[in-house]
């Protein structure tokens, strides 16, 4: 494996007092490519984090670990410590599908299955055994919906089937399927890239309302979008964390040069 | 200062182009109000009809310029979403243009103090006592609006130091005024006037260091208002 030498100081607080998620001297390398350089970074509880940064700068790849959704390219390494609470997410004995219940995620493009409205969002539970009878998993199916405000626009078409919904419900009706299956943490991959302004605001404000039980990483190509949806926002570029700060702070004073010259645009 | 961080740099040039036009219009709109204050003080030397004539044409232009100075930030804030140093540019700008607007409004009310003494009669030269004030407040005018040019914290502070002196001359020529009343009262209506002209003056310097506090928030990031100079140190240490 290559070694990373090039040590630095990633300004702002990175760390914080008892966190959701502990990330430790954290490399991940596609091949013998490095992708991630030495990341150390706390994920407060119920705190909505942005990841910020250039294309390619490596959040995406960040947030993948965070689930281990890495793990299914195969020339991916991660090394490094990742806590999820006590656990060590990278620990042999940790089971992945169990983790990924703890950890959901929405990408970027609403993937639905190809199933019916109901079931997208019984399924996970459904395989989890999460409820004993149909009366809980419709309990279940309907709670999620409301939550993501989606029930009173498909309560009348629970059977029909899911890609029949406009973009914003698919990708509505994804973060409930997330959250049926209760997760502790929601990383969220460029959730709105694929929606229009009303279906963004809509899932924004969805995003605000499920930090109150959940913990949520979000990564987003809009600037704007960290600064109206999150609490903490974590700059990277090449692979670095630069600055992770309170997001009012970031998006007013920024502490290093790199962050000033993203977020007013004079690097891309 | 690094210049092109607070204004040049941005992947977009016409964005670099409308930061650039502001302040150059922000610049135009100190000369301005600088050439407001020069007349007053002509003024108040010789009691000169046409410079207060002048003081007033000067004063339009500059409302002008604060409101198009004004709707330029808007458009930006409206069509940039600026952030960090950008933000804090348009933001600095807005509060200053107020506070470069407000100077001009107190030069032609001191001119127009003197104004009303040559109207009634009565000679200006009870104002040329105010002269002195005047060329320090004139001083510190011009120091400002370079330190905006540079973008400069350290000769910012060190204005916010001068107008302390300002303060001072202020309240020796009040004491001077009270004194001047109170060994007539015929001289009370007279003496009133220079006292607001002296007021008007005073309030210039203040509005000098609003706009260097300004600049410090725009350069530095740091809200540094209502603070006195101890805590000021400490802060940009």
């Amino acid at each position: 494996m290559e070694n990373n030498n090039t040590s630095y100081q990633t300004a702002g607080v990175p760390l914080l007092d008892d966190p959701k998620m502990r990330i430790r001297n954290t490399n991940v390398f596609y091949a013998e490519k490095q992708a991630i350089f030495d990341v150390n970074l706390d994920i407060g509880k119920n705190q909505v984090i942005s990841m910020i940064g250039p294309s390619g700068c490596g959040k995406s790849t960040f947030l993948r670990c965070l689930n281990r959704m890495n793990d299914t390219i195969e020339i991916c390494r991660v090394s490094g410590e990742l806590h999820l609470e006590k656990d060590n997410i990278y620990d042999k004995k940790i089971d992945v599908v169990e983790l990924r219940a703890r950890v959901g995620m929405v990408f970027q493009k609403p993937n639905p299955f190809p199933k019916s409205i109901y079931e997208n969002v019984a399924y996970g539970a459904r395989i989890h055994g999460l409820t004993d009878n149909t009366v809980q998993l419709d309990d279940l199916v309907e709670k999620s919906l409301i939550r993501c405000g989606l029930w009173n626009e498909v309560k009348d078409r629970l059977e029909e089937p899911a890609t029949g919904l406009s973009g914003g419900q698919q990708q509505r009706l994804c973060i409930a399927r997330a959250i049926a299956i209760n997760p502790e943490v929601i990383l969220m991959d460029e959730p709105c890239s694929a929606l229009d302004p009303i279906a963004t605001a809509t899932v924004e404000e969805l995003i605000h309302e499920l930090s109150e039980n959940f913990t949520i990483a979000i990564v987003t190509h809009s600037m704007q979008q960290a600064a109206r949806v999150s609490e903490r926002t974590a700059y990277f570029h090449l692979g670095k964390l630069i600055e992770v700060n309170d997001t009012s702070q970031v998006f007013t004073n920024p502490e290093h040069q790199l962050t000033e010259e993203y977020i007013t645009g004079r690097i891309g | 200062m690094n210049d092109d961080l607070m204004v040049g740099g941005h992947i977009s040039r016409q964005f670099d182009q409308e930061l650039d036009d502001i302040r150059a219009r922000v610049l135009k709109m100190g000369g301005l109000v600088e050439a407001q204050l020069d007349k007053t003080l002509v003024a108040l030397q010789d009691g000169d009809p046409e410079s207060i004539v002048d003081v007033a044409k000067l004063d339009r232009k500059v409302n002008k310029l604060e409101m198009e100075i004004d709707e330029e930030c808007t458009q930006i804030l409206a069509k940039r979403q600026p952030a960090a140093g950008d933000l804090r540019l348009i933001i600095a700008t807005t509060k200053s243009v107020r506070d470069l607007e407000r100077i001009g409004d107190e030069a032609e009310r001191v001119a127009n103090m003197v104004r009303h003494a040559l109207d009634n009669h009565a000679s200006h030269k009870s104002f040329k006592g105010l002269l002195s004030l005047g060329e320090h407040v004139k001083e510190l005018l011009h120091a400002t609006l370079n330190t905006y040019a540079r973008m400069e914290t350290r000769s910012a502070v060190l204005n916010m130091r001068k107008d302390q002196e300002i303060d001072d001359e202020y309240s020796r020529v009040i004491v001077r005024l009270v004194d001047y009343m109170k060994k007539d009262a015929d001289n009370i209506s007279d003496a009133l006037d220079v006292m607001w002209a002296a007021r008007s003056l005073e309030r210039i310097g203040d509005h000098c260091i609003n706009i260097c506090e300004n600049i410090i928030y725009l350069v530095e990031g740091q809200d540094v208002r209502h603070i006195g100079f101890d805590e000021l140190d400490e802060q940009l240490s």
